[in-house]
Order: C-alpha cells, then structure tokens, then sequence
C-alpha cells in the first residue's frame, strides 16, 4: 500500500466526502438495526420521520441544533488555532453556571437587556474557563487535551454540588435542581406550541459573525495563520501567544453561550442532565464542517436529526437510543477517512 | 482521630493497591502506545469496552479468565482500528483517538441496552475472589497487603515488570522506542514502523480493556454505564508523570491511589464538613497538578503525534 499525496482537489471530491462519511455512518446504523432484529429500512423511515415528519418534530430538531452550532463553532474556531478544546462541556455548564447566578434575581432588567446580558456573562465565563489551560499550554507547554478533558469533571462535580447543595431549590419538591431564571431571562418562542426558542437565531447568528470573523478580520486571519504554522506566524511577526488566548476566549464564549441557550430557552433551571454531551457532539460537528462556520449550521442539524430521530425511533421500535451515538462517533471517523482520501490517493500494490 | 495513623493500617494499603490496579493497566497500556509514537485518546472508551466485554462474558457463562482475554481481545480490536487511522493514513491522533472512545463508548451502551432491554437495577456476576496462597501470609507486612487482592492485581503487577523487561531488554522493545523517537532508523534497520507501530498500540489497546475489565470482574460485579468515569484521562496524564516510563508508572498511579485513599478517609472522618463533590473533585486536581509539576520535565518520544509516511521527510 502506498499513500501519495493529489496534484489537485477538485471541488465535487471536497462536497462528495462529508456525504460518503454520512453513508457509512448509515451503513453501520442499518448493521446495528439489523443486529438488534429489526429492519434497517423501518428504522430509517421511523427516524427521518421522527426528526422531520412533522411541525413539531421539525421543531424539537431545529432546537436541538441550537447548542450544537454554538459548541461546534466553539470547537472550529480551536481546532483552527491547532488548539485541542476538549472542554466544551465543561464551558458549556459554566454559561450555564453563570447565567443561573444573575439571571435568578440579582438585577432586574427588561428583557431585551437581560437576554445579552446573562449571553456576555456566561460567555465570558466560559473563555475564563478556557483560559486555564490555554495559558498552561502557552507558558508551561502542558497538553490542553487533558487538561480541557480533566475540567469537564471538575465543572460537572461542582454543577453537582450546586444543584445538590447552595443552590438547591427548595421549591423543586427535593429535586436537584436550581432555582428558575426570571421570566425577564427566558428566551422567547418564536413557534407556537413548540419548544423552539430565540436561541436558534442567536446561534445562526454567531455562525455568520465567526464565518466573517475569521475570512475578514486581521485576528481572524492570525488564528488561521497560527493554526497553519505557528513557527511561519511567530516569524512573520504574530503574537502566537497572544493569538491563541484570544481563541481560547472565543471558544470557551462560545461553548458558554450554548449553555446560556439551553438554560434559558429549553429547560429555565440548572440540572445536571442540561446537556446529554453536547461539547462532545460539537467536536463531531465540527469536523464534519471540516472546521468552516457556515458548515458547522449544516452538520449541526444533520447531527441533530441523528440525535431527535434516534430518540423517536427508539420509543416506537425497541432499539436503544445510544444508536445515536454510535451514528455520530461513526460519522467522525468517517469523515476523516473522507477528508483524507481527497487529499491523497490509495495505491495498492 | 489521628490522620497520619492510617498510614500504618495495611487496610489502607490494600486500598491504595486495589485503587491504583486499573490505573496501572491502563498508564502501561497507554506508555505502550506513546512509546511507539502514538497518543491513544481512545483509552476512555477502550476501558468502557473491556469492562462491558469482561462482565458481560461472564454474565453469558464465560470463564473469568477468558472474559479476561475476551475483554483484552476486544480492546485490541479497538487498537486495530486506531492503528489503521493514525498509523496506516496517518490522520490527526487527537480526532481519531476521541473518535475511539466516543465509538468503543457508545457501542459498549448500545450493546449492553440491547443485551439486557429490562434490567432496571444493574445484574451481577461472581467476580474474581481475593486470592489467600499459603506462603504469602508469611512474608510480614507485603504479604498483608498482598493477601487480600485478586488476581487482577497481581496481573497488573506482573505486567509493570513484563512490560519494562520487553521495552528495555529484548529487540523488540527497543523496536518500539525507536519507532517512536526515531522512525528513520526503524526504517534504515529493514523494519517496518507500520508493524511496529500498529502491534504496540494493539498490545497496549489490550492492557486498557484488562484495566476496564478490573472494573467489573473485580472491584465490583455489575457494569453501569459511565462506570470508568474519566480514568483513560487520568492515565494519560499519569504518563506524563511517569516520563514514559514502567516504574515511574507504577510508583505514580500507587500515590495518586494512596491520595484517593486517603480524601476517601479523610472524608468519612471530617463528616460533612466539605462537601463530598470537592472530594471527589481530588483526583482530576491532582492530575491537573502532575501535568503542571512534570511539565519542565516532560520528555516527550521525539515522534509522538507525528505520522510516518514512507519517502517522506
């Protein structure tokens, strides 16, 4: 076997491989379907319908993308940096964390203020929370992927002590669970009778703001260019440092906004089961986006269907729902193979 | 109640080595693969297949000791697959190796859902008992401490000198720190870095299921999902500890069990003084702390994250 790199990459190859990644990634769900004694041609039926059948199905899928755009913009712009963000779950709980401290009382204020107010908060939260280790890395050269990883943990347990301990809501008939952000902090609806939220816009907003962020602007350019070639950068001038905790505080924010989203729009109180692993899933989305912003809306909402499909599917036959993610992880792995044969080619001999 | 005194109760002791077991298999399993030049991020998910695999040979009537090769065998399977990305097309070992865990994960739930659809409190299986060989009880205070451990653990031991025998004294272990500190050379002797590569990340993939399979088969006797709760990760910055090395693994993962330990003591004698989350928050501080404290240290294999691809500079 021998690996040669391609003269040239035609454009039809770059917009076929995220779609030979989605094949396969079908290919092993219909196995797994077949496995598990049901057939793979009902079970698809089931989900597709399950995900997009309907109004509401639409609109539970449309939601569900809301905090997978946010922690897949937040994984992109790192991973363009050649930063390895590990810990949007953990920024993600921050936003939240944050958002759930002043949007439960504190300042009163309407809500067209309230709304970017709890969104700058918690963002900021998050890329503090990012900072940690990105500043380990630049000054001490310690790897951010265990680092990022090790604080999800730590953020989680300390979500945990607050939902079970100070922050407990008396009100919650012994749950554990915050108390609810004023009615000023909630996301309005934007559809009836739907759980579809503002946030849904607020994210395809940041999509298009990091798209022309990183294509028009000069820090823009400096993350791409350090993610290219740090040693290339640092000659050319670039603060490298200077450069990626920038990144870091973008998307750490942005990961942070995805916990806002969800905490304001869907649920309205902190708990511990606020995200079924959405940091996670945005490293998927991202890299299906094969890292472009714009993409990241896409992937999102394919992984979204994935995810409210496989949830309907698995009530209606007897599946697991973990077949969700089994898609999901295969699509990851997938679509790097993909990505990979455009730019080489397989020569066996 | 005098902290410093538990030092001395071998109860503390058994604690620390029965805590420290599946850091050990799985620190050794993860030094392998480094060694050679490849970061497994896929160690998380690996430890969630071998303990799903071991425990659920078990459950169907298996053996222990071939659902102890089973789960080693699934974990290899594992490192096959992480191997072909990384090593054979030589993509990014921080995706892949994520896209590992998230698979080897999602498909240890799946399975297990589909295996037992109704089991709402989690079934058990009879694990592996503590051994009590005759001589053993002789030998003072080891003897004590070794008495009341499985098998597994002594696995675990036996393999820190296996696998710093085979990586310092035979052609092969030297092999695999050539294919991770310098590829060419592996290439100029007439071997083949692909081979190498790939079998010690198997090899290693294997040790991390046997340490998942401790979970299961020994420390406890049901499988939940969530059940490796962030040891991969912690592994792999024990590594770092270790400077790559299988006695400063072992020495490593012994203290931080001996300080789970020892927060767990702590923590049953202060009451409710701290709340039992900043406790259980201890272990990934510490690691945080290693990789902080080791980092002016940190001789990294020169190759490790680099592909090798044939002809190429």
């Amino acid at each position: 076997m021998r690996i040669e790199p391609r003269e040239s990459v035609s454009l039809a190859m770059k917009g076929i491989a995220p779609l030979m990644a989605v094949g396969t990634a079908m290919l092993v769900c219909s196995a797994l379907l077949v496995w598990a004694g049901a057939s793979p041609t009902q079970g698809w039926v089931l989900m597709i319908s399950g995900a997009l059948g309907s109004k509401f199905a639409l609109s539970e899928t449309l939601t569900r993308a809301t905090p997978l755009i946010l922690t897949g913009l937040a994984a992109a712009v790192a991973f363009r940096a050649k930063l390895w963000n590990i810990g949007g779950e953990g920024q993600f709980y921050m936003g939240a964390v944050v958002a759930t401290w002043l949007g439960t009382g504190p300042f009163a204020m309407p809500p067209y203020l309230m709304i970017p107010y709890l969104f700058l908060a918690g963002a900021m939260g998050g890329g503090l929370l990012l900072l940690l280790p990105t500043l380990l890395k630049t000054r001490l050269q310690v790897d951010e992927v265990v680092t990022t990883l090790l604080l999800n943990f730590i953020v989680i347990l300390f979500v945990n002590w607050l939902v079970f301990g100070p922050w407990k809501d008396p009100m919650a008939m012994g749950w554990p669970q915050a108390a609810p952000v004023v009615d000023q902090a909630l996301l309005p609806q934007v559809l009836d009778k739907t759980r579809l939220h503002l946030g849904f816009f607020i994210a395809l907003f940041c999509a298009v703001g990091v798209w022309w962020f990183m294509r028009a602007t000069t820090w823009g350019f400096e993350i791409r260019a350090v993610g290219a070639s740090p040693r290339a950068s640092a000659f050319a001038g670039m603060p490298v440092a200077a450069v990626t905790v920038r990144t870091a505080l973008l998307s750490g924010g942005l990961a942070a906004m995805a916990g806002v989203a969800e905490l304001c729009g869907v649920k309205g109180y902190l708990t511990l089961d606020l995200s079924p692993g959405f940091g996670y899933s945005g490293i998927v989305v991202a890299m299906l986006a094969a890292l472009h912003p714009l993409g990241v809306v896409a992937s999102a909402l394919f992984v979204a269907v994935i995810q409210i499909g496989a949830d309907s599917m698995s009530r209606s036959i007897n599946i697991s729902s973990y077949i969700a993610d089994v898609t999901t992880a295969v699509c990851l792995l997938a679509v790097l193979v993909a990505m990979f044969l455009t730019r080489y080619r397989i020569r066996w001999r | 109640m005098d902290i410093l005194s538990f030092f001395l109760e071998t109860g503390f002791w058994m604690a620390t080595l029965r805590m420290a077991t599946p850091l050990i298999l799985g620190t050794l399993g993860e030094l392998i693969c480094e060694r050679a030049g490849v970061l497994n991020l896929g160690i998380e998910g690996i430890m969630a297949a071998g303990c799903m695999a071991g425990w659920t040979w078990v459950y169907m009537g298996g053996d222990l000791w071939t659902g102890v090769l089973f789960a080693a065998f699934i974990g290899a399977l594992f490192g096959l697959l992480h191997a072909l990305f990384t090593v054979h097309l030589g993509l990014s070992q921080h995706v892949t190796g994520l896209g590992i865990t998230m698979l080897a994960a999602s498909l240890s739930s799946f399975v297990f859902r589909m295996l037992l659809p109704s089991a709402t409190t989690p079934p058990k299986i009879v694990p592996f008992q503590p051994l009590a060989p005759p001589l053993l009880a002789d030998i003072p205070v080891l003897g004590q401490i070794l008495i009341g451990q499985t098998a597994l653990t002594m696995v675990a031991l036996a393999a820190v000198a296996v696998v710093s025998y085979v990586l310092y004294r035979t052609p092969a272990g030297l092999a695999v720190r050539m294919a991770g500190e310098n590829p060419m050379a592996v290439e100029a002797q007439g071997l083949s870095v692909f081979a190498i590569r790939t079998w010690a990340v198997m090899a290693g993939s294997a040790l991390m299921a046997v340490g998942g399979a401790f979970l299961t088969m020994s420390a406890f006797d049901a499988y939940y999902i969530g059940m490796v709760n962030g040891r991969g990760w912690i592994c792999i910055a024990l590594v770092v500890f270790a400077s790559w090395k299988p006695g400063k693994a072992l020495l490593g993962c012994l203290l931080f069990a001996a300080f789970d330990a020892i927060q767990m003591r702590v923590q049953q004698q202060s009451g409710m003084l701290i709340p039992y989350q900043f406790y259980l928050m201890m272990p990934y501080v510490f690691s945080i702390i290693a990789l902080i404290v080791m980092s002016r240290r940190a001789a990294y294999p020169k190759a490790l994250l680099i592909p090798f691809r044939k002809g190429e500079r």
